[in-house]
């Protein structure tokens, strides 16, 4: 067998092809590389000298991958120019189910939209009718609104009122609860805002997913630093539906 | 089929131990190992201060395994002290592991560990990717061995483990030594090596301290032989471990002298239930072949 369950783990090259950037805190790469991976899966990449971190492809043929700065290796990433080369490996985890799911509603909060485009996409193709709601600080940190508005109907907050509705996400998914039945909600960001989301769907009795985020080593079952509870979120995860996060107490108490 | 095996007098109910530093940072990880199967637990090895290790890249993979160096990124000996203090949620046996730079501070560990509900201690002396540590502290020396099981015997009347390296060609010496200061068994072997694992596109060693401790199938053939001849030479158990995915591996180890069989990287290939996955095949071969028992197996290549 030319590729063992070892091998596979490789690095493979990954030339960076194109960079946008969005405000001063966002950027979106291009690689010349493709891969197969499923809407919610993730991949290790690798800045030699820097380190290595785990990304949600936004695109997988080219690969594509949104950035947002926070601590030395995004900064680092951001120095990265066309003709720069990183190593990918992966793709890891368990995707998000969307199979049956005839109505769904997305909520994404700030960079937590790279794990939640495509699968607007891949929902939107299977039939399905989709609600996304989208949340960020500033109008400037919204991107992939072109693609989401193709394949969903979008409903944009910003804290600062720059674009769309004044306030959280929370408020207008509350709104569109009010009125609307979801199949699953699906929703990736920063964790306080989940577990508000979690209990949203838990009031209304809807089935939910979430893609988590942890600081992951290995990213192939080993280590245990991805561990929430006794789940692996590399392995186990990153999605995990609202049923099995609500009965991890470590999930609650996180930040 | 009854796979009871037992290591220092303590009870297995089958033959196969978490190794440790895979799934062992705290007890929600092993208890994924123990949901897995397995007949024992080891903690991944602790320090006396929290490390929080190499940079990553931490793993490099190639085609017969896997290259580690995590650098000992462990939670320190005050956290870890808490964090095992009750270890009710587990139904089979959870070894500590810790490990230092001198005797002394080997010594501190183990008498702090004592005091826990770990049913043996061991230790690692053999890293070869951890400066200060292990092969780096010049841990493959005799005397340092010796001084290290003897100022930790007098601290425990808990069974001690020396966590060799099969890699080293005095490793013999080193396990008599050991079985003569006061070691109850010897777990043979930690990760060989070290190795590179070279980026061929970046033209950089993948992993962020370049080299790392070498585990997987390309290091059974040599642990095994490593077994097979401390077999010969100890009175002493032996806990056998390098690249043991499946139950002829594990049928394997016994046969070259093992009385336990440990698995690390294993779980990579399988998942954390390869120790039930290993069982079930051990339990197969067994029946197939007129084995009745795991005692049966131990040491029986060297007829
Ligand atoms: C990711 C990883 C971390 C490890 N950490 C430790 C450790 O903290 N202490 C130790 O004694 N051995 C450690 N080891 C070594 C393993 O316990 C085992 O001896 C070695 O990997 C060989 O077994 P295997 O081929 O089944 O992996 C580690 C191995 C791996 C792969």
């Amino acid at each position: 067998m030319l590729t063992s369950r070892f091998e596979r783990n490789r690095f493979v090259g990954a030339k960076i092809i194109n960079v946008q950037s969005y405000g001063a805190d966002i950027k979106i790469f291009e690689f010349e590389c493709k891969l197969k991976a499923k809407p919610g899966q993730f991949i290790m990449l690798w800045l030699p000298g820097i380190g290595e971190r785990p990304f949600s492809p936004t695109k997988t043929n080219p690969l594509e991958l949104a950035v947002k700065k926070r601590g030395l290796f995004t900064k680092k990433m951001f120095e990265l120019k066309v003709g720069d080369c990183v190593g990918i490996r992966g793709p890891y985890g368990k995707g998000f189910k969307y199979e049956n799911v005839k109505h769904a509603c997305l909520v994404a909060g700030g960079i937590g939209i790279a794990a939640l485009v495509r699968l607007a996409e891949t929902l939107s193709n299977n039939g399905a009718m989709v609600d996304f709601v989208y949340g960020v600080r500033k109008r400037d940190q919204l991107v992939f609104l072109e693609r989401i508005e193709k394949v969903a109907e979008l409903f944009v907050s910003t804290e600062d009122g720059s674009f769309g509705k004044k306030g959280t996400c929370i408020e207008l998914l509350k709104r569109l609860l009010a009125s609307k039945r979801y199949d699953c909600i699906y929703c990736c960001g920063p964790e306080p805002m989940m577990v508000q989301v979690l209990a949203l769907c838990k009031h209304y009795n809807i089935k939910s997913q979430f893609s988590l985020e942890r600081r992951m080593k290995c990213a192939v079952g080993i280590c245990g630093h991805c561990a929430l509870g006794s789940k692996l979120v590399c392995k186990d995860g990153p999605v995990f539906s609202g049923k099995t996060l609500a009965s991890i107490r470590e999930f609650m108490v996180h930040e | 089929m009854d796979l009871q095996a037992s290591i220092c007098g303590i009870k297995l109910k089958n033959p196969l131990v978490l190794a440790s530093g895979v799934l062992g940072l705290n007890k929600n990880n092993l208890l994924i190992a123990q949901r897995g199967g397995a007949g024992a637990l080891t903690i991944k090895s602790i320090t006396l201060e929290k490390r929080s290790g190499h940079d990553t890249p931490n793993v490099a993979f190639f085609e017969a395994g896997v290259l580690n160096a995590f650098g000992y990124c462990n939670m320190g000996l005050s956290a870890a002290l808490e964090e095992f203090a009750d270890l009710s949620c587990f139904s089979v046996p959870i070894f500590g592991s810790c490990t230092a730079s001198n005797a002394r501070d080997f010594a501190k560990l183990v008498s702090a560990f004592d005091k826990l509900d770990f049913a043996a201690i061991e230790l690692p002396v053999s890293c070869p990717h951890t400066p200060s540590y292990g092969l780096l502290a010049g841990q493959s020396n005799v005397e340092k061995v010796r001084a290290i099981i003897k100022a930790c015997r007098k601290e425990t009347k808990k069974p001690i483990f020396l966590k060799i390296n099969a890699g080293l060609p005095n490793f013999v010496e080193i396990a008599l030594a050991a079985e003569k200061a006061g070691a109850d068994a010897i777990t043979c072997s930690n990760t060989l090596g070290p190795g590179m694992v070279i980026d061929i596109n970046t033209a950089k060693p993948v992993l962020s301290f370049k080299v790392g401790g070498v585990s997987g199938p390309a290091i059974r053939p040599m642990v095994v032989r490593a077994i097979y001849e401390l077999y010969e030479h100890l009175k002493i158990p032996i806990i056998g471990l390098g690249g043991v995915s499946q139950g002829e591996h594990v049928i394997e180890m016994l046969m070259a002298g093992a009385s336990a069989v440990g698995i690390a990287t294993g779980i990579l290939q399988r998942g954390p239930c390869v120790f039930r996955k290993c069982c079930e095949e051990l339990s197969r071969w067994m029946k197939e072949h007129g084995y009745g028992s795991i005692e049966e197996l131990i040491g029986f290549a060297h007829q």
